[in-house]
């Protein structure tokens, strides 16, 4: 009953942590074009929390380097559970590109599966994805849950 | 006094990428400053070695995303140094147009993203919205917003349509007016001379002695562009000059990009009057035994590239040296001093590019327990100030 409301609530304004673990930036521009005029997704109540303990949706970007790997797993951590992951741009989906770097830990949904076997992780493919594609991927990660 | 560390990052909300700053402050002012980078870390160069040359664009492109003209740009002067080919007047233009477009944008994302640091946030949204067209040209011009995958060794990979050029036209036409608020927007405004005048000094023997590149180089009086000193592509068949501005503060820098803007769109202009129709590359079929580098300017500054051939189709070692690596330590030089509300101020300044920048260093410190303030304290705190002044204007 209480994850059941738990989750209802997570669709009306989720608030978004944004983890850049081994991108090269153009996913983080994207991400913050939606935020801006002319995909403005402030409509929907989307906003950028200031810490992961305040956001309901986590948009991680690039490949996870091994020197990321531990913060992000501490980022999951601290964010409150039910807690939607959204893998944004073809490294965070599948290393791509990035696949044989000796630096590389995997992929997002692999070291988030370390801590918590049961996350919700959703996939946007592209490089980088438009903003379009980033809203399309986060109405359909939230009408799934 | 008591001295603090104030940790900032590794993830910090607005600066989109890993890094960490140490900022050792006694009560407000900051005394001592240390960067720790490498969280970005990709092992490009290593990758570069297991790649063709005509594969390497598409990797060098990722190095960063919003400098993805001018990563390849320089790969394909390195390569053109070692081989000697000449490259099509048509290509050269080309790349031009391609690298001036992506400095546009990049000056336009900069300006957006300081105004969002001493908390105007209408300049961020303003200047993010006027940056749209361009990237809808991008996306008319080479089939994607962002990785634009235009250059190859010898020309360019795709021709732009003469169809676009009234297109682009217009655009600029539609963005001077634009670029021209925006400029007076920050000029006339006592709030932001308040806020950004004498803050941050990098003096002029600071800028040389941290040998610092692009705006923040050019904001300190140092008159130095690649476009100008060494020039490639077609920068010596345009009119434009190097814009210097002496201060050396964050109002310096800013105003050295905001009229940066103009002498894009000049430049722009003039290659579409000028280019004219024919081959976009040349037929690049054997690459010698050496070595080979390359410059290009971008947005943020020189960038470097070496390449060493042992006449096979894959380099023996390939070099990177972005913009971002040698702005990041004059941190050091200006943010000693300053006020801690002001210190994202400073470092917004020389437009970090941290992807560029990932090396590999050996630090680690995860065990130490500090006393911790946020990204988002230290925003408020230079929200705070810009209100203050303003009540106070």
């Amino acid at each position: 009953m209480l994850a059941a409301l738990k989750r209802w609530a997570l669709k009306k304004s989720p608030w978004v942590y944004h983890v850049n673990t081994g991108a090269c930036n153009n996913c983080d521009i994207e991400i913050l074009d939606c935020l801006t005029p002319r995909f403005d997704v402030e409509r929907f109540g989307i906003l950028l929390a200031p810490s992961p303990r305040h956001a309901d949706v986590l948009l991680v970007t690039g490949g996870v380097t091994l020197q990321a790997r531990g913060a992000l797993q501490e980022v999951y951590r601290q964010t409150a559970k039910p807690c939607a992951m959204l893998c944004i741009g073809s490294c965070a989906c599948s290393m791509c590109i990035f696949a044989d770097g000796y630096h590389m830990a995997g992929p997002p949904d692999k070291v988030v599966r370390e801590v918590d076997p049961d996350a919700f992780i959703a996939y946007v493919p592209g490089c980088p994805p438009k903003p379009e594609a980033i809203i399309l991927g986060a109405v359909k990660a939230l009408g799934a849950l | 006094m008591k001295r603090t560390v104030v940790p900032i990052g590794p993830f910090h909300p607005i600066l989109e990428e890993p890094l960490r700053f140490e900022l050792h402050v006694e009560g407000e002012h900051v005394v001592d400053a240390d960067v720790r980078i490498s969280h970005n870390h990709r092992g490009m160069e290593k990758m570069c070695e297991g790649l063709s040359y005509d594969q390497i664009p598409f990797l060098l492109a990722r190095v960063c995303g919003i400098c993805s003209a001018s990563h390849p740009m320089a790969f394909c002067n390195a390569l053109e140094d070692l081989c000697g080919c000449e490259v099509p007047p048509r290509a050269q233009y080309i790349r031009t147009l391609i690298c001036e477009l992506e400095r546009l944008h990049s000056h336009l994302l900069w300006v957006g993203l300081a105004g969002h640091f001493i908390g105007y946030n209408t300049v961020y949204m303003w200047a993010w919205k006027y940056r749209e067209p361009i990237l809808d040209l991008f996306e008319k011009v080479s089939g994607s917003r962002n990785h634009y995958e235009n250059h190859r060794v010898g020309g360019v990979r795709r021709d732009i349509p003469d169809e676009v050029f009234p297109a682009i036209r217009k655009t600029l036409d539609e963005l001077e007016p634009k670029a021209e608020m925006l400029l007076g927007a920050v000029i006339d405004d006592p709030v932001i001379h308040a806020r950004t005048k004498g803050v941050g000094v990098l003096r002029n023997v600071d800028a040389v002695a941290y040998g610092v590149t692009g705006p923040t180089a050019r904001g300190s009086g140092v008159n130095q562009d690649i476009r100008d000193t060494e020039p490639y592509a077609a920068y010596d068949k345009v009119d434009w000059k190097v814009v210097v501005q002496p201060e050396g503060d964050v109002f310096a820098k800013a105003a050295v990009r905001l009229l940066e803007n103009f002498e894009s769109i000049k430049i722009i202009r003039q290659c579409l009057d000028q280019i004219e129709p024919g081959p976009i590359c040349a037929d690049v079929r054997e690459l010698p035994e050496g070595e080979g580098i390359g410059h290009a300017e971008a947005p943020r500054g020189e960038t470097f590239h070496y390449v060493r051939s042992d006449g096979t189709n894959r380099p023996v070692r390939y070099k990177v040296r972005a913009p971002t690596f040698v702005n990041v330590p004059s941190f050091k030089a200006n943010v000693i001093g300053a006020e801690l509300a002001d210190a994202m101020l400073i470092v917004a300044a020389m437009d970090p590019c941290y992807s560029c920048t990932q090396r590999m260093s050996l630090i680690r410190d995860d065990t130490r327990q500090q006393s911790v303030i946020t990204h988002d304290e230290l925003l408020q705190l230079s929200w705070a100030k810009t209100e203050r002044i303003r009540r106070q204007c």
